[in-house]
């Protein structure tokens, strides 16, 4: 108690700290809107609740570390590790998404757990247990006489983040393809309809939310570490962010993890590392409970 | 079919009895399988009967573990002082503080989780369908997290209690009766409770909330009821098994949210959701399953494992019941009317 007060007052002492937690918050949140912007869409195109959203990250990130074993710049990790888990999506997708498209809710959020717990696994068995990171060997950047310290490689995992982001957007935007996408995800009969095969835009969408967070993971090997059981926080994170900033909006679910990644960090300052996954959970608590209240006032659930 | 009934419940019983006598290799095992087919049940009140897929319900067993352990020690010792490692103290128990604490520990783990259980699901049951799933793990994981926090209750080290006082082959019986004993009392229960108004009232929100609410049922007092009695079954468990495991610690053994909190979803959709029978035969099968590939799997058993939880997810998730009842009708006094179905594609031709 008498640590979390001084810690406390540490903010109130050195306004300089908070900053620091601020810049350091944000690099961390870029990469989580990054996975969470891949799950608002399939969500929002398949209406499915993917649980197993974090190991395709960790995945990823073990794409990129096995890779720079063998000598290769990590920096090239990231594309590589967008294309092999654009295949691993593809793969997950035709063995089980596909057949759990139509059903409802809890089938594929179940599914998607035991593909979580599958591929937690099976990198467990393949690479162990220990936690692991690349390091870069770039400067680092001091300011305010060294209390704020930015990590060039740090800039350089959120510049790839922003890059990707702004691609897939316009992808989004102005591909067929992608204007394809956001058709089915209005209305999938209609789309039908008009001739779109709505399965390949499934199977392509799902692989494309893969193949987005394998490489927001080849950046968090970078930045931070990995560990094959580290999954299911991510998947939590992503499910914060998208719940707290509602399917389709983008600007909301860039805010929302960034807000996100600042909150944690203060968190884990004011009540010590030990609480970090308790505090992602929390957070998770927090904004359905505050959504809920926002529904029951015109007596609606949450649903 | 009434006295074939009453048969297959009293060899089900009897063996229940004699089972840890003529199989005494496998007491811990059959505890165990007992332990899942609780879960079940109570996993299939409120997601099979009433239609809420909580994820969560781990949290009572890990925190009937703690209650439990706590009310036990704080009876005759200081918990504090207790679980503090590096006191170097030793403390003891006498016999009858030992059984005292055991059975009194139980029960206030029960009561103390049906509370739990109204006030979360107070605040959690206007979510529906995923989200009530995620909230709901997401309090498992939260409570997990907090508790290894706590110093009070032996924080990530978490707690050894006393070992069963006479022979331990004994205290094995005695484990296995405490959970085939709340078992059929469970399944006694839920038997009786499902042909009630109230197992009524219940299947009637899992198949249409809103319209009954407009019958006239008050859905959050029925959601609340069916959680606390859930609840106070596997607090009790989770009592139970604090005791037979002797030391247990947060993460892995009380709030283990992959293991356990995953197993009893998955052995109520195997044996088939909504139905009486499924959890049970659901939990033996699944039970076999995890005791075969831990042995001779070692190291893949998790794949194994979440592969089985897809499998049944995606190709079979009616279930050993749904699919039975599919195939044999008749078993459920379900008449099935072939020969209208004939005559009326003659009259149609």
């Amino acid at each position: 108690m008498d640590q979390i007060l001084f810690n406390l007052s540490l903010l109130g002492e050195y306004p300089i700290v908070n900053l620091k937690i601020i810049i350091d918050g944000i690099m961390i949140g870029a990469l989580f809107a990054l996975a969470a912007y891949g799950l608002a869409l399939v969500w929002g195109v398949m209406n499915v609740k993917n649980l197993a959203q974090g190991d395709f990250v960790i995945a990823g990130g073990y794409v990129s570390w096995w890779l720079a074993k063998y000598g290769v710049h990590p920096l090239l990790g990231v594309p590589v590790a967008f294309i092999v888990m654009w295949g691993v999506g593809w793969v997950v997708y035709k063995l089980v998404i596909t057949r759990v498209v139509e059903k409802d809710l809890f089938t594929s959020l179940l599914a998607t757990f035991g593909i979580a717990i599958m591929m937690a696994q099976i990198l467990n068995l393949l690479f162990g247990s220990d936690t692991q990171s690349i390091k870069l060997d770039y400067d680092t950047l001091y300011f305010f006489d060294g209390f704020i310290d930015v990590p060039i490689a740090k800039l350089i995992g959120v510049l790839l983040a922003a890059t990707l982001a702004t691609c897939v957007i316009i992808f989004m935007k102005s591909s067929r393809m992608g204007q394809a996408i956001r058709a089915t995800s209005q209305d999938a009969r209609a789309a039908r309809v008009l001739g779109i095969d709505t399965e390949k835009v499934y199977a392509f969408t799902f692989s494309l939310n893969s193949a987005i967070c394998g490489a927001a993971g080849a950046i968090v090997v970078m930045v931070w570490v990995i560990q094959p059981f580290y999954g299911i926080t991510h998947s939590i994170r992503a499910f914060v962010i998208v719940t707290a900033a509602g399917l389709g909006n983008l600007p909301g679910v860039i805010a929302a993890g960034l807000g996100i990644g600042a909150l944690e960090q203060y968190g884990s300052h004011i009540f010590g590392i030990g609480y970090q996954q308790a505090i992602a959970v929390m957070l998770l608590l927090a904004v359905l409970l505050f959504r809920l209240v926002q529904q029951k006032r015109d007596r609606k659930s949450l649903q | 079919m009434k006295g074939r009934k009453l048969i297959l419940y009293t060899a089900a019983l009897l063996f229940t009895l004699v089972a840890p006598f003529i199989m005494p290799d496998f007491k811990t095992q059959l505890a165990t399988l007992w332990l899942m087919i609780i879960v079940a049940l109570t996993w299939d009140m409120t997601g099979g009967q009433m239609g809420y897929n909580s994820l969560g319900n781990i949290f009572f067993y890990g925190t009937g573990m703690y209650v439990a352990a706590v009310i036990c020690i704080a009876l005759t010792h200081d918990v504090g002082a207790y679980t503090n490692a590096f006191s170097g103290q030793i403390y003891t128990f006498t016999n009858a503080e030992y059984f005292t604490g055991v059975m009194v520990g139980i029960l206030g783990a029960g009561i103390f989780c049906s509370v739990c259980a109204l006030v979360i699901g107070y605040l959690t049951f206007g979510l529906r369908g995923p989200y009530f799933a995620i909230g709901t793990l997401g309090v498992a994981i939260a409570a997990g997290e907090l508790v290894s926090n706590w110093d009070w209750v032996g924080g990530g080290q978490g707690i050894s209690l006393p070992v069963y006082p006479y022979d331990l082959e004994q205290g094995k019986v005695f484990f296995y009766a405490l959970f085939a004993g709340t078992g059929v009392l469970l399944f006694i229960f839920l038997r009786w409770l499902y042909t009630t108004r109230f197992g009524a009232a219940i299947n009637a929100i899992r198949d249409d909330e809103e319209k009954a609410e407009a019958m006239g049922i008050h859905t959050l007092r029925y959601k609340l009821t069916t959680w606390s009695i859930a609840a106070f079954f596997v607090g009790v468990a989770g009592g139970i098994s604090a005791f037979q495991l002797i030391h247990f610690e947060p993460l892995e053994t009380a709030y283990q949210t992959i293991n356990l909190g995953i197993f009893m979803v998955v052995c109520v959709l195997l044996g088939g959701k909504g139905t009486l029978w499924g959890p049970v035969i659901g939990a033996i099968i699944f039970h076999l399953f995890k005791e075969v590939t831990w042995n001779y799997l070692l190291g893949w058993q998790w794949v194994a494992l979440g592969a089985l939880i897809v499998i049944t997810v995606v190709y079979f998730r009616d279930g050993i019941m749904g699919w039975l009842m599919s195939v044999k009708p008749e078993w459920f006094g379900i008449r099935v009317e072939k020969k209208a179905e004939d005559a009326m594609q003659e009259a149609g031709t």
